[in-house]
């Protein structure tokens, strides 16, 4: 009965310790680590969106603010273009082939079109449904494009060249543009304030 | 017991050296040795596993009764590597995310496990240390070792620096996980064949 008594008392006590030591160290590296991945997994194709594509001169990942549309918190990160804060890049999912997929999409909140579309992550075929982040003529389709509506590949009666052999790739990243649109659109009365606060 | 503490330190870097002597932790010996990178990144993590878990274990070693021993060893383990996979995560991202799976994993990797069973349960705290850097180091070096021979052929680069001339072809069958198996037999035969004298 004692060495009963002692083994729940031993194990109760480690797990719990265990426990409380983790989760302090959790609170303590959680804003590192969230801006890290934004760093690494988001970064790089927000950069390549709003400073290389569109020709922004600040810095995205640090100009970034949260609009709630809803009942979730969408971030969204701004790029400065002739001094004037003209564009913003937010994310969507849609479903690829492999599960889901990670997309970043930027847009010109003066002409409503879209700058620049981008994939974070993916769990798609490698050389099939993979190339919809590779292939830069793929995503490059959708710049220019009105952002609202809905988008569709070719063979579901749309404007999107499909990926030769990678239409489920191809149907999710449309789907994930989709669902941009219409996240834009709830999203844009609030985005235009926040942009005109942070213009003056 | 008679064995002193550079004794306990140093037969991990020889005689008991992880993955060639005790072929233990093969698996993420296999996966992670692409490049040196990575193994260097993975030794770190284990050295620092092996060696934290080892000292808590002797010092709880009077307390802890023997048939929840297994579980509170794991408990420990676990504790560490997820120490290490948030702070890899928070400050060195890139390699966290080449490494991946493999830091939960050391949980359960045999060597921490083995170590705590086989050695920091029956003695002193300061020996349990030097066990636990030695054989953390001695499988840091395997990888190492391991890593360079494949990613040099393999990839014709190290530690991500190319050392070949721009004709070297590389030979991707060493980055590959038949090369893995081949790399691993060649330097287990080798180490045999030296151990043997």
């Amino acid at each position: 009965m004692r060495e009963m008594v002692k083994m729940v008392v031993v194990l109760t006590v480690l797990c719990s310790v265990s426990g409380g030591l983790l989760a302090a160290l959790r609170d303590g590296t959680k804003d590192q680590i969230e801006n890290q991945q934004l760093e690494f997994v988001k970064g790089p194709a927000i950069r390549k969106i709003l400073v290389e594509g569109a020709g922004a001169t600040n810095d995205p990942i640090k100009d970034r603010f949260k609009i709630k549309i809803g009942d979730r918190e969408e971030s969204f990160f701004v790029g400065v273009v002739n001094g004037k804060p003209s564009l913003v890049t937010f994310e969507s999912t849609g479903k690829g082939f492999g599960g889901n997929l990670g997309l970043v999409v930027g847009v010109d909140v003066t002409t409503d079109k879209i700058a620049g579309v981008a994939v974070t992550t993916h769990s798609e075929t490698p050389g099939i449904g993979s190339r919809a982040q590779t292939d830069a003529k793929f995503t490059k389709q959708f710049v220019g494009m009105p952002l609202s509506g809905e988008f569709k590949v070719k063979s579901d009666g749309g404007k999107v060249d499909a990926l030769s052999g990678a239409t489920v790739t191809s149907r999710g990243v449309s789907g994930a543009v989709t669902l941009a649109a219409q996240l834009y659109q709830q999203a844009k009365p609030q985005l235009v304030e926040k942009l005109k606060a942070m213009n003056k | 017991m008679a064995k002193s503490i550079a004794q306990e330190f140093t037969k991990g870097l020889w005689a008991e050296i992880p993955p060639f002597r005790l072929v233990l932790g093969l698996c993420p010996t296999l996966a992670v040795t692409k490049s040196v990178e990575n193994a260097v990144g993975m030794g770190i993590a284990v050295i620092f596993v092996l060696t934290c878990s080892n000292i808590l274990v002797a010092m709880l070693r009077k307390v802890i009764p023997s048939k929840v021993r297994i579980a509170c060893f794991i408990i420990v383990i676990a504790t560490f590597v997820t120490v290490v996979e948030l702070l890899m995560q928070a400050y060195t991202y890139s390699l966290f995310m080449k490494l991946g799976i493999f830091i939960p994993l050391i949980v359960v990797n045999c060597i921490p496990l083995g170590r705590a069973e086989a050695f920091a349960y029956k003695n002193g705290i300061m020996a349990s240390a030097a066990d636990g850097l030695g054989l953390g180091i001695g499988y840091a070096l395997s990888l190492s070792s391991l890593s360079a021979l494949r990613e040099v052929f393999g990839a014709g680069t190290f530690f991500g620096h190319a050392v070949f001339g721009p004709s070297f072809q590389p030979f991707s069958f060493m980055v590959e996980a038949p090369g893995a198996f081949v790399c691993l037999g060649l330097m287990l035969c080798i180490m045999n064949v030296l151990g043997k004298k």
